[in-house]
């Protein structure tokens, strides 16, 4: 090209500026297609940040098992329908199988809590010691839940640390006589806090009763004579031995729920790695999502821009013949529209992401999710609306090169 | 020299079709000053259009400096128009929002020269607007225009100047300078001056008037 590109965007800049108004509402359609794929994955991103960083906060090589087969990954809640549910005697068998180090069978249910005249609607779960080993140090002060709580079905408690907040004013309630269900219970122990829960777990509230004290005294439910749990959760003895831990509890409960061979298990046993790797794929599957649908905007975009690079095409037929005329070829004409479509294409995007990253940074601020503006979504944004000025342009870019020039030239 | 032999040009028109040139042969040798007139609808534009190459005829053979032209591409044909070609219109075409330096400089941007600002504000001297360099166009008048659009056709040194109707849109005394200025731009340079024209008047300046009627030389 014999113009040089300091002069190509010179020139676009000035047949744009003509325009102010046209140019700044085209631009506006790349503006805002860009910017939302810059805030949309930035907050799908931070998103899957954070529900990761909570799953991993669980427990350390923690294996859940629940009655039923759902796929889902909320490992909370009674099995699905015909199912044999779980049952705490099936739970004591595990204990002593390899790799693993602690089996914690859990019910839970949501109670009223009271503590004189203030009361709280919190999630009880009741639990054995080896809760403690499952989640380790987690206990803020007192003492947890012990094997002769579990056998004597005492009425102790141990409570969250947001209930210390809600029902004790920040008061220590250790020693502290608390209602549950309208029963009397004995305060024990604090948990720390875990910070906020986030899908539901609330954990910060949640607060922990002997299990046997749970079936004895809270309306739990009961099939025959055995006591159903919610949860069995099972500590492996490290890393390592997570899949031996879940071959061996998979092949105890399939002979206690008498499946035979080729039959399909009643019950689920998964890892937090299954669960986190679920997560992930749901949250992978929104971000791509979100993605998309931004994606559209931008191509909206794109479809603006090409509009209107066709209507100055029409109205610039005369300039187009005379540009032809003292000696401009086809390829200049080709190179200088091209160039104001990605003038304005380009530009469009710099704005956009400037933009989308102040929306980030603003849905950041009001705590929400804590968002991740990315490089790659910022190179995937800028790259994909310089892919939509090239697109967009060279159909109009092409129809103003194809003129011929003396009848651009006498164009009315 | 411009050397034409029974050139055709036939636009077709629905069923049927117009022969704008029907075998029209003449031959312009450089530093020649020819006017081609006639009436609107005898062709004179269709081979002002022709000899300006942009335009291509339907038959007949166009020789530019011995170079058949039908047998250049669109690139060679803008090299062509580009270098040897400078033109005048009715309409001044002018680029808007754009000073008349820029104005005159935009045929330099298509061709590999140096010292284009220089060249364009010499240009301009050249044609009495070495103190509206900085003007836009509708900063200036209509004669004032058509003199930027003059330079614009002289800044890359052509040896054909090819004006079409370049006084239909000035008042006669304005019109009257610019023949001046092409009068005196051919005598003082030896470019080969075309004036397409209705005007007898406009004609009359010319050495040679080639008389054209419904596609035929008369």
């Amino acid at each position: 090209m014999r113009l040089n590109f300091s002069q190509n965007v010179r020139s676009a800049l000035r047949a744009l500026l003509a325009n102010k108004l046209r140019s700044a509402l085209t631009m506006l359609g790349v503006v805002i297609g860009v910017g939302a794929v810059v805030a949309l994955l930035s907050i799908g991103t931070g998103a899957q940040a954070s529900i990761t960083s909570r799953i991993e906060g669980i427990g350390a090589n923690l294996i859940t098992v629940y009655s039923g087969t759902r796929n889902s990954f909320t490992p909370s809640g009674a099995g699905g329908g015909t199912t044999a549910p779980l049952t705490y005697e099936e739970a004591q068998p595990l204990k002593g199988l390899a790799g693993v180090a602690a089996v914690s069978p859990q019910v839970q249910s949501r109670q009223i809590v009271k503590y004189q005249s203030k009361q709280t609607n919190v999630q009880i779960v009741g639990v054995t010691p080896d809760y403690a080993i499952a989640h380790p140090d987690q206990l803020d002060h007192g003492r947890f839940i012990s094997a002769s709580d579990v056998s004597n079905r005492s009425r102790v408690v141990v409570v969250g640390s947001q209930i210390v907040t809600d029902l004790f004013g920040g008061l220590d309630p250790v020693g502290k006589s608390i209602k549950i269900n309208g029963i009397q219970f004995k305060v024990i122990g604090v948990m720390k806090s875990q910070g906020s829960g986030g899908f539901g777990f609330g954990r910060d509230t949640t607060t922990y009763i002997p299990i046997t004290t749970a079936f004895a005294r809270l309306s739990t439910t009961r099939v025959g004579s055995e006591k159903s749990v919610s949860t069995i959760e099972v500590s492996a003895t490290n890393a390592d031995s997570i899949d031996t831990a879940i071959a061996a509890i998979t092949e105890r409960l399939r002979t206690l729920h008498g499946i035979g061979l080729g039959e399909d298990d009643d019950f689920t046993v998964q890892s937090q790695s299954d669960i986190l790797s679920a997560a992930t794929s749901i949250t992978g599957t929104l971000t791509v999502f979100l993605g998309a649908i931004a994606g559209i905007s931008l191509v909206v975009g794109g479809i603006g821009v090409m509009n209107i690079m066709l209507v100055s095409v029409t109205e610039r037929t005369r300039e187009i013949g005379l540009r032809k005329a003292v000696g401009a070829r086809r390829g200049d004409i080709l190179y200088q529209f091209l160039t104001e479509t990605l003038t304005l294409s380009v530009l469009g995007g710099v704005i956009g992401i400037l933009a989308g990253a102040g929306v980030s940074s603003l849905v950041n601020a009001s705590g929400l999710i804590d968002t991740v503006v990315s490089m790659e979504s910022v190179m995937l944004a800028f790259g994909f609306s310089a892919a939509v000025g090239v697109f967009f342009g060279l159909y109009p870019a092409n129809r103003a090169a194809g003129l011929r020039p003396i009848e651009a030239l006498r164009y009315e | 020299m411009i050397e034409i032999e029974n050139i055709t040009k036939v636009y077709p028109m629905g069923q049927t079709e117009v022969r704008a040139l029907d075998g029209v042969s003449l031959t312009i040798a450089d530093g020649e000053w020819v006017a081609i007139a006639g009436p609107s609808g005898s062709g004179k534009s269709t081979l002002m259009a022709i000899i300006g190459c942009l335009d291509s005829p339907t038959g007949g053979v166009y020789r530019l400096d011995g170079l058949n032209v039908a047998r250049m591409s669109d690139n060679e044909l803008a090299a062509v128009r580009n270098k040897k070609i400078g033109f005048v219109f009715q309409q001044f075409n002018l680029l808007a929002r754009t000073s008349a330096l820029e104005n005159v400089e935009l045929p330099l941007l298509y061709s590999n020269v140096n010292h284009r600002r220089e060249r364009a504000k010499a240009a301009l001297e050249a044609v009495g607007l070495g103190d509206r360099i900085t003007h836009r166009p509708n900063e200036l008048s209509g004669g004032e225009q058509q003199r930027v659009a003059i330079a614009r056709a002289l800044v890359t040194e052509p040896s054909i100047l090819l004006a079409d109707e370049p006084t239909g849109n000035l008042d006669s005394k304005t019109g009257a300078e610019i023949m001046a200025l092409i009068g005196e731009l051919h005598r003082t340079r030896g470019i080969t001056v075309i004036v397409v024209t209705h005007d007898p008047a406009i004609a009359a300046n010319a050495q040679r008037m080639i008389q054209l009627k419904d596609g035929v030389v008369l």
